[in-house]
């Protein structure tokens, strides 16, 4: 056979696998408002920069009628690529072969892929969209996630791995995006849980449906399993391309410096934060009024909003904002916000990425579901991470810093490197009302008129320790600074920190209060 | 994001301005258990009552048959007592937490 010939052979080969399960199951996936397994691929990655491997990889399964299927690639797409011109390695799930199930093929082109990942300190993106096991493959498709589950282990704080959930994913597969930093969800596509409604209808007698049960609203408000919410498959995959212009390539790497661009004229910092602890504002506003470009990239927004977390630059640096939200739930310290502020902060310390803080709590949320659902322990994350993170802090105390959620917040004891405080700060052991009330209880208890002598003794407390100069007279405080210099002292604080270098003495790892 | 007025939540006597999650809101107020109910710790079907309103119970007397998660789980009496009520019937299917008999 001629060379020519041979090559004509291949492209008909190679034809007939970019086909998938075939026309029919195509037509069906973009039925249900979803690209094919390439496409989406395409979409993440720069034009024309994706190269596939094991294309022609079949399954040799031969029980239930197996081994007269066909199955193109085994139902997964994987292979390389670049984003803003850097590399990532990519999988699919192509639920167009088998319903994107799991056989031991299809999971060895996923380790493999993982595997190049890691070997080459590049980012990893999955993209799941899979009924689940293959059933008829029994323990090797067990085995094949469990290779999955170890390789995300030992991938993580090594190379950012990104998950996409573009379809089913559920029972034991939900582990993989679970081990994953970041999971991307598409509004009515995404699906995910342990247990589908039909076993829980059957087992529990509940009934519900499978978008109420495990759709993308439900992971990103509820259950905080899933990090980016979008309505369209465009919309994720432009977050996807954005996220990763954030980060670095792997933990070695420090992530890109741009140029610095000023925040958008018109924040008036002074004007953001009312006076009055008890009124609201919303933080994010301090954020964009100090950040780059005023550019913020928000992450697990619909997901304990009492906590706010996400990524911009500083200087063109990229920082990982964590800051107290006054507009939700006073910006407390619970569960799910504790939960949340705590893996951002490990995030960021993994990747070099350095963190800035706004303080501005009253404390921890009040209640016996808090304390029986354990805000001891997940509290207790938000003081591990800080503690652990050698990145460089920074700490912006707004307003209110009470008690244990001034410790808590990136404070000089768990080593932030600068702590600022604008005047207004009230740095104390809680505020002024609770305070009178237990210092000077007798005093209030026997007085001819309690409520004026409470009064009274609010008002001096106030006076004497609501204010940011108590913390600055020991040190816990650096600077007591006015808002407007607020960025031109972070910024600052950046730049000296650039070569912090920072040992812990050596551990085989922590035992943070998962 | 609409800015519901009036929500306010109060942390150590100091009444905040700002806005609740449904979280909080519909959470459930705590109820301290009580000894003499027996009560379906997990959804399932009653498969089987062992007593009857009248009857006298030792501690630790197996009471009702809860049939949840392939198990047929014994539920036992915490006192001893007598059987003020039985709030359920064999094959019904209850929620978690229902209170399937009382005993005083």
């Amino acid at each position: 056979m001629s060379l020519e010939k041979k090559i004509s052979e291949l492209r008909e080969k190679r034809e007939k696998m970019l086909l998938g399960g075939g026309e029919e199951a195509i037509v069906k996936q973009k039925s249900m408002g979803k690209n094919t397994a390439r496409e989406r691929i395409m979409a993440i990655l720069d034009a024309g920069s994706f190269n596939e491997y094991d294309m022609f990889v079949e399954h040799d399964a031969r029980d239930f009628g197996m081994d007269k299927k066909i199955l193109p690639g085994d139902g997964v797409v994987i292979g390389t690529g670049t984003i803003h011109g850097n590399p990532v390695a990519i999988f699919a799930q192509d639920f167009t072969v088998a319903g994107g199930s799991l056989g031991l093929m299809h999971s060895r082109k996923i380790t493999k892929i993982m595997d190049y990942a890691l070997n080459m300190r590049i980012p990893l993106i999955g993209i799941n969209d899979s009924g689940g096991a293959r059933i008829q493959e029994g323990v090797n498709s067990l085995a094949g996630y469990g290779e999955i589950f170890f390789r995300n282990t030992i991938s993580s704080g090594v190379i950012p791995q990104i998950s996409v959930i573009l379809g089913p994913c559920a029972g034991g597969a939900v582990y993989s995006p679970a081990l994953t930093d970041f999971v991307f969800v598409v509004d009515n596509i995404s699906k995910m849980f342990i247990t589908g409604p039909e076993v829980i209808k059957t087992v529990l007698g509940e009934e519900i449906s499978m978008e109420a049960l495990g759709g993308a609203r439900v992971h990103c408000e509820t259950s905080g399993n899933a990090h980016f919410f979008s309505s369209s498959e465009e919309e994720c995959f432009n977050q996807i391309r954005r996220l990763i212009s954030f980060i670095p390539g792997n933990n070695e790497m420090k992530a890109a410096v741009t140029e610095t661009l000023p925040p958008e004229a018109g924040y008036e910092i002074e004007k953001i934060v009312p006076a009055d602890p008890t009124l609201p504002y919303d933080v994010r506003e301090v954020i964009r009024a100090v950040a780059d470009n005023s550019d913020f990239f928000e992450i697990q927004e619909m997901f304990a909003r009492n906590m706010v977390i996400g990524f911009g630059r500083l200087g063109g640096r990229t920082v990982g904002f964590v800051a107290n939200q006054p507009l939700e739930m006073a910006g407390v310290l619970d569960v799910d916000s504790s939960d949340k502020a705590a893996r951002f902060i490990r995030y960021c310390d993994a990747f070099s990425i350095p963190l800035v803080t706004f303080v501005d709590l009253p404390g921890y949320l009040p209640g016996v579901d808090q304390e029986h659902a354990g805000v001891i322990r997940h509290g207790a994350k938000v003081l591990y991470a800080y503690s652990e993170a050698t990145v460089p802090k920074l700490t912006v105390i707004l307003r209110k810093a009470y008690g244990g959620g001034y410790i808590a917040m990136s404070s000089r004891h768990l080593r932030a490197d600068f702590v600022f405080a604008w005047p207004g700060a009230e740095i104390a052991v809680m505020g002024p009302e609770g305070a009178a009330n237990i210092i000077f209880r007798r005093e209030i208890a026997s007085a001819d008129d309690p409520g004026e002598m409470r009064r009274q003794k609010v008002e001096e407390y106030r006076e004497k320790f609501a204010n940011p100069y108590v913390a600055a007279s020991r040190g816990y405080v650096d600077a007591v600074i006015e808002p407007s210099e607020t960025r031109r002292l972070l910024l600052h604080g950046l730049e000296v920190s650039v070569s912090k270098d920072v040992h812990r003495p050596w551990k085989k790892h922590g035992i943070p209060p998962f | 994001m609409e800015k519901k007025e009036g929500d306010r939540l109060i942390i150590d006597h100091t009444s905040y301005s700002t806005r609740l999650s449904r979280r909080f809101t519909s959470r459930k107020p705590y109820e301290p258990p009580v000894a003499g109910r027996i009560q379906s710790f997990i959804p399932g079907t009653v498969v089987e009552l062992l007593v009857k309103t009248g009857d006298t119970v030792k501690e630790g007397d197996d009471v009702v048959i809860l049939d949840a998660m392939k198990m047929k789980n014994r539920l036992k009496s915490h006192i001893e007592g007598k059987v003020v009520a039985v709030n359920v019937s064999s094959g019904d299917r209850v929620a978690k937490g229902a209170v399937l008999v009382e005993i005083a």
